[in-house]
């Protein structure tokens, strides 16, 4: 498998579902469940990707825990994305150095 | 008032520095994934988009299949499609052609929700600016996340993996917070996400999201179509 050509792939078809629509539609979409779908298909997508990723994205599933926890938290709470990223990060990194350390 | 070139500069400005932030995960994880500095950078600055990137480092890291790396973009940009129908409805008269196949590179969450919110028909002058500098934060954010993750000790490169999907988390859970039907769709997809991953392991990353947000999703649709002012 060629890194060049995974890279190509991605930018290409990436590229074309966003130019082709915008460039050549003039009309909207009418199919109300065909509208409901895409209106569910980020959220989805997002989440079948965290989950259960997320416990082994830091190497260590309890650091990953305590981050993912923090995480659900502060989202609950509508803070911004860098705080809840940040808070994430840094929750595990304290669990890690624990961890290593006491 | 005009949307003009300085303009989508100024909007552009907060997109840039949000992204400046998340794209610093995507650096980091895509070192820890194998890539390279300049192949991480070179991925942000010809995608623009962060789940279909972390999506494809995955496939990449997992040597998956070329059609399993297209289907899976096209599934996971699939909404940029529903944005650029609706953003075409807005353009002025003057958005020629090759300037609507130059700034449709930009159709980003973000991006799509700052312009389609302005009262006045959107210029391809103001559409650049705002991309532009939108996409100086993303590139620009995940060469220095890359840089981070090379030079960084493990323990702290390591807690740092999980700020991709903490974005995730923070972009997802308020929605889910106040729209039971996208909750619905939420633990559909996490649920199948489950099951792949502890009980269907032969089937590959790439394959696995995508099942699950297609099934999610169409389910969620067929069970709580949306109501019309909640496109």
């Amino acid at each position: 498998m060629s890194l060049a050509i995974y890279m190509v792939v991605m930018a290409g078809v990436t590229y074309l579902i966003r130019m082709l629509p915008f460039t050549l539609m003039r009309k909207k979409i009418k199919s109300r469940f065909f509208r409901s779908f895409l209106y569910y298909v980020p959220y989805a997508v997002l989440s079948a990707m965290t989950f259960p990723s997320i416990f082994y994205s830091t190497g260590n599933v309890i650091t990953a825990a305590v981050g993912t926890f923090t995480a659900l938290v502060l989202a609950y709470y509508k803070k911004p994305l860098i705080v809840v990223a940040l808070c994430a990060a840094a929750s595990a990194l304290t669990v890690a150095l624990i961890i290593k350390f006491v | 008032m005009k949307l003009t070139f300085k303009k989508g500069l100024v909007h552009g400005l907060p997109i840039c520095l949000g992204y400046l932030s998340v794209s610093f995960g995507f650096g980091i994880s895509a070192v820890a994934s194998g890539l390279s500095v300049l192949e991480a950078t070179l991925i942000s600055a010809t995608n623009l988009t962060s789940a279909g990137q972390a999506a494809g480092i995955e496939i990449i890291a997992a040597a998956g299949g070329y059609i399993e790396m297209a289907l899976t973009q096209l599934i996971i940009n699939l909404r940029y499609a529903l944005m650029g129908i609706s953003l075409s409805q807005k353009i002025d008269k003057a958005y020629s052609v090759p300037a609507r196949m130059v700034t449709s590179f930009g159709i980003t969450d973000e991006i799509f929700a700052v312009a389609y919110s302005q009262t006045g028909q959107i210029t391809s002058l103001y559409m650049l600016g705002m991309i532009l500098i939108s996409c100086l934060g993303w590139t620009g954010g995940t060469l220095l996340g890359a840089v981070a993750g090379t030079v960084l000790p493990v323990i702290i490169t390591g807690a740092l993996g999980i700020m991709l999907y903490a974005m995730f988390i923070a972009i997802v859970v308020p929605v889910a917070k106040e729209d039971k039907k996208v909750l619905a769709a939420v633990f559909i997809a996490i649920a199948l996400s489950v099951i792949f991953k502890y009980l269907l392991p032969f089937v590959s990353a790439g394959f696995a999201i995508i099942i699950c947000a297609v099934v999610a999703s169409l389910l969620a649709a067929l069970i709580f179509p949306i109501k019309e002012e909640e496109e």
